[in-house]
């Protein structure tokens, strides 16, 4: 070693100097990684540390027209599980199988909850009882990953009575969370999965607000409160709907048990849902936290398809009540007046290729079209229709909106199916596998190629009690939306309504002394069913007054056999709105 | 004649700042929400301080002399030890499939490598001192590479890099002390140099042709000249293939060492959770005792590895800056020690201990901020553990007493 005093003193101000270097450069690593990424380090951190507990928002009140309540929330716990892995969480979910139930399915559904977001404590139990928490949290300490969180949970007051456009509530699947529509939601949550629920979610659902809980490194909840402060959730707004819950109630009293089939009521000029209900129905109460596998089965099995919508979803042959459509269609092409009349006069049948044969076999005889109207006289109507001609026919029955929804505010509403033109028939029968002839004197009494929602056919009868204009059908408070179908005069209208009113003097006479009676103008129908040949659709379409029409009604009875049960229930729908008694025109009903 | 102090006053402040700073991290280490074993190691760490303070005293009253008489003896038995070791060591805590530690009985006894890294230093400051000239070729240096070798090679084979790396420091220190050239250190560095760039085969590319620059302005026998080019090149080459021989785990390592969000929950976590600790501290920090990131058991190996993460978490920026001043003080002073030592073996051994304990430093600081591979060092002073700290104040003790003897006060030390 060279040991000369300045070699060394050399050799150690070099040595100083790289020190002092070294240790500015580690200093400086320090400054970037404390200082200049603080914020970044610092998140990161309470993420490592706070697990943050949804604290779930109510979902918004939804209110009838008279702010009566149809959907509510009322106080319930969720439990849940934190933990940093499946394995734990099993492990834990095991030992907790010991102090409460847990089918295989809940845990399953905890894990799979748990892979989807592993910060988020697993929803366990999403609508547990009292008895379940209490026990639960005396066991508390022994199960350091779990959470007992109060969350409010869905109510129906009425029911059934009100599932049928109200829907229900659920927890969200996993397909659901993996749709861009239902982005920011997480699993667990609570959604809307049928009715103006799902339809109005993103406004019935509240904002979310986080409780924050401190966890160690094996996931064990170490503070539960005070580690960071509350978000609180928010209630979302109430909803206000159009439905008048009163006449609802009593439409799905008039259903009962025994019948099936649907019913919707609507305002004519804004298509306000005054009500609507499907028969047989079911108790969405019982959906909330989780539907019991036995009640979905029961649902699911029931030959007469509770869950199934029969007012929005159900396709049938609108029978007589489309002659309305054909006598409108027919006017406005000027090929026909109210009092004209047909060549051959009505002698129980019509000799068209083969013999077609009238609703009522004892003939009608030489009737105008108000009279058809009135007696529902399908000899006419047939002639009407060849008249008409069938690329009218079609062409009309599109500008009637007859092939589309009726925008009403409900998800999964069917399209009614009607041909837009020839080009459908030679498509599926081929250009000589049908005739034009017969085809045309099927769709002129509602028959054939032809199948209406009970929603269709109402909103379609708002446009006969006003001035053609069909209002679109509003379950919520929204802006009335109306679409002209046809075009006739003011008088040509009334004469319709006059005529759908049928024998206006027998309310003068019959009731006058009783009570001063409201006339019921309508139309009934009577529809074959591939189902069952023996037993008919029963089928009312009306409104009332018949002057001056405030509520439209359109009923459908499942295998009603005849058209005035159908009419019977429409006309006490509109006597319990009205609330005056109604008078039922004594018409006999069409085929 | 000036009074001067009995002892190097400074050194031994900064020496006992830093066990005081040490010893309050760990206990702060312990401080967990969930309790564990830690939480008592303070006391041990407490008495394991008197008890090197106390060896520090008694090393500060033998003469260098006499520890340069004891250096060939006892680095002899340091050879024989790691020998041992790796016959019939084993393991321990997270590194339980090396064989670091010497057993008997199934009793750990301690690890020969410790002791190695002073022994070590003694042998090669006797060798480097005797001569009186440094070494200006590469034979020149076969004797100093011989006594760092052996044990490095012993060590190595463990597998232990992290020590294998101190050694590696304290040659190159050692050699630089001696006046060995710098051009000449960077001709035996550049092998490894040329291993690590023979991935980027651009840079390596310029890294070559520096070293044929420094080669030319150098001049070193031809011979050598010709082998060191040929090093370069075959380590340029035989780097990738000797990467795919690599164990995966250890692969592994080195490859979080390069970016440890690769895999975050096993290797990388470490390093993250340290990351996270030290980066949330900000600029004064939790609070002493207080850091979220070790009280929850996120930071692995609070007491020992990571310790300086702690400081880092509990005392913010403010705190890493003064503990490492407080080191940056100790080696500035161990370099003036070195300096104005009596004779050339007492500066070579100073100047040996400081960069042992410099590369300790920076090995376990820089891993705390993956800057450096994860190896498992201590940290001097700070990390829980008796012997390391036993050692250092061994360390201290003999630079005490360098320093007296450098000042003429040897005498007044002696009993």
């Amino acid at each position: 070693m060279s040991f000369h005093p300045n070699d060394v003193s050399r050799r150690a101000r070099t040595a100083g100097g790289l020190l002092v270097g070294a240790f500015a450069i580690l200093i400086g690593a320090f400054f970037r990684t404390q200082v200049v990424r603080n914020e970044q380090y610092a998140l990161q951190s309470e993420e490592n540390r706070l697990r943050e507990v949804p604290l779930p928002a109510p979902r918004g009140i939804i209110y009838d027209r008279e702010k009566r309540v149809i959907a509510e929330n009322l106080p319930g716990y969720t439990v849940s599980l934190l933990s940093p892995t499946p394995d734990s969480l099993r492990a834990a979910l095991r030992r907790l199988s010991g102090t409460i139930q847990l089918t295989n399915d809940q845990i399953e559904g905890a894990v799979r909850r748990f892979r989807r977001d592993p910060n988020r404590p697993a929803v366990i139990l999403p609508d547990a009882d009292f008895q379940v928490v209490s026990v639960l949290e005396e066991h508390r300490t022994e199960y350091p990953g779990l959470i007992i969180q109060s969350a409010p949970k869905r109510y129906y007051p009425d029911g059934p009575v009100v599932a049928s456009f109200v829907g229900y509530t659920g927890e969200i699947t996993e397909s659901d969370l993996n749709s861009r529509k239902y982005e920011g939601y997480k699993p667990g949550q609570q959604v809307g999965k049928e009715g103006i629920e799902k339809q109005y979610e993103e406004v019935l659902r509240g904002k979310e607000g986080s409780r924050f809980v401190e966890v160690d490194a094996r996931g064990r909840v170490v503070r539960e409160a005070g580690a960071r402060e509350d978000l609180a959730p928010e209630a979302a707004d109430p909803l206000y709907t159009n439905i008048d819950l009163d006449l609802q109630r009593h439409a799905a009293s008039l259903f009962g048990d025994s019948l099936r089939g649907g019913a919707i009521a609507l305002e004519p000029r804004t298509g306000e849902v005054l009500a609507l209900y499907s028969s047989p129905s079911y108790d969405p109460n019982r959906f909330i936290g989780g539907i019991p596998a036995a009640y979905w089965k029961e649902l699911n099995t029931d030959p007469r398809r509770p869950l199934y919508n029969k007012v929005i979803k159900g396709r049938y042959p609108p029978a007589s009540t489309w002659k309305l459509a054909t006598s409108a269609l027919a006017m406005q092409a000027g090929v026909v007046s109210l009092d004209d009349r047909m060549p051959v006069p009505c002698t129980g049948g019509y000799m068209y290729g083969r013999y077609w044969r009238c609703w009522d076999k004892r003939g009608h005889g030489n009737v105008t079209l108000r009279q058809a109207i009135e007696k529902s006289c399908d000899v006419y109507f047939y002639q009407l229709g060849l008249k008409l001609g069938l690329s009218r026919m079609l062409a009309g029955g599109i500008s009637l909106k007859m092939n589309e929804r009726t925008g009403i505010d409900l998800p999964n509403e069917q399209r009614p199916l009607y041909p837009a033109s020839e080009a459908y028939f030679n498509e599926k029968y081929g250009e000589r596998g049908w005739v034009a002839g017969s085809t045309v004197l099927n769709l002129s009494i509602g028959q054939g190629e032809n199948s209406q929602t009970v929603a269709n056919m109402a909103r379609f009868y708002t446009a006969l009690a006003t001035d053609g204009h069909a209002a679109r059908p509003e379950i919520v408070r929204r802006n009335p939306e109306r679409v002209r179908l046809f075009k006739l005069s003011d008088a040509q209208m009334a004469g319709l309504r006059t005529a759908m009113k049928g024998v206006v003097s027998s309310a003068g006479t019959a009731n006058s002394a009783r009570i001063e009676g409201v006339v019921l103008a309508g139309k009934t129908g009577t529809a074959q069913n591939s189902e069952n040949p023996n037993v008919d659709h029963a089928w009312f379409v009306g409104f009332a007054p018949a002057d001056n029409p405030t509520i439209v009604v359109a009923v459908f009875i499942e295998f009603g056999e005849h058209g005035y049960v159908a009419a019977q229930v429409a006309s006490k729908i509109i006597s319990r709105y009205l609330k005056r008694e109604t008078v039922l025109p004594p018409t006999t009903e069409g085929d | 004649m000036r009074r001067t102090a009995l002892a190097d006053l400074p050194l031994i402040a900064l020496a006992l700042a830093l066990s005081v700073f040490g010893v309050a991290m760990v206990y702060s280490a312990g401080q967990t929400d969930a309790p564990t074993a830690v939480a008592r190691l303070y006391r041990s760490q407490m008495l394991w301080v008197v008890v090197a303070i106390f060896g520090a005293y008694v090393v500060s009253r033998a003469s260098v002399r006499l520890v340069e008489w004891a250096a060939l003896p006892s680095y002899m038995l340091t050879i024989l030890l790691l020998i041992v070791t790796l016959v019939a060591g084993s393991g321990a805590g997270t590194a339980a499939s090396s064989k670091s530690w010497l057993t008997i009985g199934g009793v750990r006894i301690g690890q020969p490598a410790e002791l190695a890294k002073i022994t070590v230093v003694l042998m090669l400051a006797r060798v480097l001192a005797a001569r009186r000239e440094p070494p200006k070729s590469l034979l020149d240096l076969w004797q100093p590479a011989l006594i760092v070798g052996i044990p490095w090679l012993l060590i190595m084979a463990q597998p232990d890099l992290g020590t294998g790396i101190v050694f590696v420091g304290i040659f190159f220190a050692m050699l630089f002390w001696s006046g060995v050239s710098w051009r000449l250190l960077l001709l035996v560095a550049s092998p490894a140099v040329s291993m690590v760039l023979a991935f980027n085969t651009r840079l390596w590319g310029a890294w070559f042709c520096l070293l044929l620059a420094l080669v030319w302005t150098y001049k070193p026998y031809l011979l050598e000249g010709i082998i060191i080019v040929c090093l370069n090149v075959m380590m340029g080459v035989v780097a990738p293939i000797v990467w795919e021989r690599l164990a995966p785990y250890q692969q592994k390592r080195l490859l979080v060492f390069i970016d440890p969000t690769i895999d975050a929950r096993a290797s990388g976590y470490h390093v993250i959770q340290s990351q996270v600790a030290i980066g949330s501290g900000g600029w004064l920090g939790k609070g002493f005792t207080e850091g979220t990131q070790k009280r929850l058991g996120y930071l692995p190996e609070q007491h020992t590895d990571f310790i300086f993460a702690v400081v880092g978490e509990e005392l913010g920026f403010i705190g890493v800056t003064l503990a490492l001043t407080l080191f940056l003080g100790l080696f500035l002073r161990t370099v003036r020690v070195a300096a104005r030592a009596n004779d050339s073996y007492s500066s070579m051994v100073a100047f040996g201990l400081a960069a042992s304990w410099l590369v300790h430093v920076f090995e376990n600081v820089g891993m705390t901020l993956n800057l450096a591979p994860i190896t498992g060092i201590p940290l001097p002073f700070f990390s829980y553990g008796g012997s390391f700290m036993l050692a250092s104040w061994l360390a201290v003790g003999m630079l005490v007493r360098i320093s007296a003897e450098g000042r003429g006060r040897a005498a007044a030390l002696a009993v």
